[in-house]
């Protein structure tokens, strides 16, 4: 059993009849109830249920703060490498792109563990374009290696990998994995995955439960918003989480939100997804699933960011940088723009103005 | 002669235990823990940064508190005895709340690994406090491994449902020579005074205390109703009939009326 089974009995659902239903009776008796189920979750994504969003949202921010409390975890991404093989649409890394690539020698790694580690940040995200010969598994585990000694958390994201592979790294210290997987609408993952071994589906939609298996104390995962409807890609998301959710119960579950941004090359999302729609997105996936934990990073803006800290958000990036050598040299091609630049000590500050904590470690 | 709690060979004259989660910020916990009167605060270790003084959460524990470092995040026996000896290593003392939870969705304790983990532990002088469902076989093995306490759950952690598990507790508290401290579930002050009502030794709340509104007033708040509970405990509460005294009643004729 895979949770391609589940993507494949639910992709049969007529959505838009099902949206067409729907309607404002509907949504007052899900927003009623205790326990949201699965068709419970997809009324709350219809577009009527837009009409509700101050109903929603008072409601995600009492679960959030009963299950989680006033607090968020901050986190840096650390790009090793930018080598890629693939050919993905809306990537910046991708392969025809021609600009310089850049990967990180074992002393660059730890200069930037180093500055990373000085604005206060613990819990780190460690990525890497999909290159097998240029970022092999023996090369992210030196890395690990390191980092581990300045790092209480340490997550990839990366290429997707074999069971035994995600073994070894979680032997030398990983206890994350973030795998998004793009697209669950396997038409238009097929389309914008030109070439490279990113076209396989089903090895990255299965590769989140290899992590599972392998020990990962934590898994992230969620679709890229704006390749597909964003109706439907967040309901497969959020299946995907409550599947993994019941089947590896001790293993903490979490989603993020990556919206499309403007990076090199010229695709144009398919679907707009407006700040309404990320609102209702987040709300949604916090009445299906109350403990889940949901992630945002600084693609989105700054002011942006602080209006969706009570709906439900309970970890954020702060100060990042998505270029190769970003922190410690300050250079580097970026894998896509960042709209909020404050520092740390900023995100910190403005956190504790909110009446929320913010947490920097949260495991040894 | 006063009312005092034995653990270990700690003396405690407060019965409120209190944690340091899920507060909006760290300088409010000191201001709660005072306004509490608890002695004995929790903290998960994982949270714990030692690197860090303005972001160490010890640094905003009152210094005459007892520290009961908490194992959260362990999913294994093993996973929690490697989070106690960082406590003890850190200088944390040797007073261990053992959590092992296994299950991401409902929070629920793992009870077999913690009995595990009791064993272990007890054997290396740790004063070990286990959080359990409440489980009578499992509380008399805790005795056995030689744990200093029972924390049984009142409902779900975080779910503020009150004592979900009363009469199971209620047992506990009947048979098992340890004190017992309900943890989890308390929601509100008169959960509280009603375990404690019904012979628990102590609660600890957390949750229904860090996400008030003012964490403070119901710190304080939780303070007299645990008072009050442990209080109406030592009265001995007079038994509650069901039915008024008849002024009929059915047995006269025996006495001849």
């Amino acid at each position: 059993m895979s949770f391609y089974q589940e993507y494949t009995r639910y992709k049969e659902i007529d959505f838009t009849t099902f949206f067409d239903q729907v309607t404002e009776n509907d949504v007052q008796r899900v927003l009623a109830q205790d326990n949201i189920n699965k068709d419970d979750f997809l009324t709350l994504l219809s577009p009527i249920a837009s009409n509700y969003l101050e109903e929603m949202a008072q409601k995600a921010h009492e679960l959030t703060v009963q299950h989680f409390g006033r607090i968020i975890f901050l986190y840096a991404p650390l790009y090793l490498a930018n080598y890629c093989v693939n050919q993905c649409a809306y990537c910046g890394f991708n392969v025809e792109n021609g600009f310089k690539r850049d990967k990180l020698t074992l002393n660059q790694v730890e200069e930037e563990a180093k500055a990373i580690v000085e604005k206060g940040i613990k819990e780190l995200v460690i990525l890497t374009g999909e290159s097998r010969k240029h970022s092999p598994v023996s090369y992210i585990k030196d890395s690990v290696k390191i980092l581990k000694e300045y790092f209480s958390s340490l997550a990839i994201e990366v290429y997707p990998m074999e069971t035994e592979e995600y073994k070894e790294l979680v032997g030398a210290g990983v206890d994350g994995l973030t795998l998004y997987q793009e697209a669950y609408n396997k038409d238009i993952y097929d389309e914008v995955h030109i070439k490279g071994p990113k076209k396989d589906y089903r090895f990255r939609l299965d590769a989140p439960e290899r992590g599972c298996q392998a020990g990962m104390r934590r898994v992230n995962i969620g679709p890229l918003l704006g390749l597909d409807n964003w109706r439907k890609e967040t309901f497969f998301a959020g299946l995907h989480a409550n599947y993994l959710q019941n089947k590896y119960l001790d293993t903490e579950i979490s989603l993020s939100l990556p919206r499309l941004r403007p990076h090199l090359g010229s695709f144009q999302p398919n679907s707009i997804v407006d700040d309404p729609a990320l609102v209702q997105i987040i709300l949604a996936y916090r009445l299906f699933l109350p403990r889940v934990g949901i992630s945002l990073s600084t693609r989105e803006s700054e002011e942006f960011r602080d209006n969706l800290l009570p709906l439900g958000i309970t970890k954020m990036s702060a100060e990042s940088s998505t270029a190769v050598g970003g922190y410690a040299q300050d250079k580097g091609e970026k894998q896509f723009d960042i709209s909020d630049d404050r520092t740390v000590a900023e995100v910190k500050e403005f956190l504790l103005t909110r009446g929320y904590q913010p947490i920097f470690k949260d495991w040894h | 002669m006063k009312d005092k709690l034995m653990i270990g060979d700690k003396e405690l004259e407060n019965r409120l235990f209190t944690g340091t989660g899920k507060f909006s910020c760290k300088d409010i916990i000191k201001e709660t823990i005072e306004a509490s009167n608890s002695q004995v605060v929790t903290m998960a270790l994982r949270r714990v940064d030692f690197d860090n003084q303005e972001e160490n959460v010890l640094n905003y524990i009152p210094n005459d508190c007892i520290l009961l470092p908490n194992t959260s995040g362990a999913r294994t026996a093993e996973e929690a005895v490697r989070i106690a000896k960082i406590a003890k290593a850190t200088g944390c003392g040797n007073w261990i709340k053992i959590e092992v939870i296994s299950d991401n969705k409902y929070l629920m304790p793992d009870n077999q690994e913690t009995i595990k983990a009791t064993e272990i532990l007890a054997k290396e002088d740790f004063v070990v406090l286990p959080y359990v469902s409440p489980d009578l076989m499992v509380a008399k093995r805790l005795k056995e491994a030689g744990a200093a306490a029972v924390m049984p759950l009142g409902a779900p952690i975080g779910s503020n449902r009150g004592l979900k598990t009363k009469e199971l507790i209620q047992i506990l508290i009947e048979e098992i020579e340890l004190p017992i401290i309900v943890d989890a579930g308390i929601g509100k002050p008169s959960q509280a005074a009603e375990a404690m009502e019904m012979g628990a030794d102590a609660v600890l709340v957390n949750t229904a205390i860090a996400t008030a509104k003012d964490p403070v007033i119901m710190a304080q708040a939780f303070d007299k109703a645990v008072q009050a509970g442990r209080e109406a405990y030592l009265a001995g509460a007079g038994a509650v009939k069901k039915y008024a005294s008849a002024s009929s009643p059915l047995t006269g004729f025996l006495k001849g009326e």
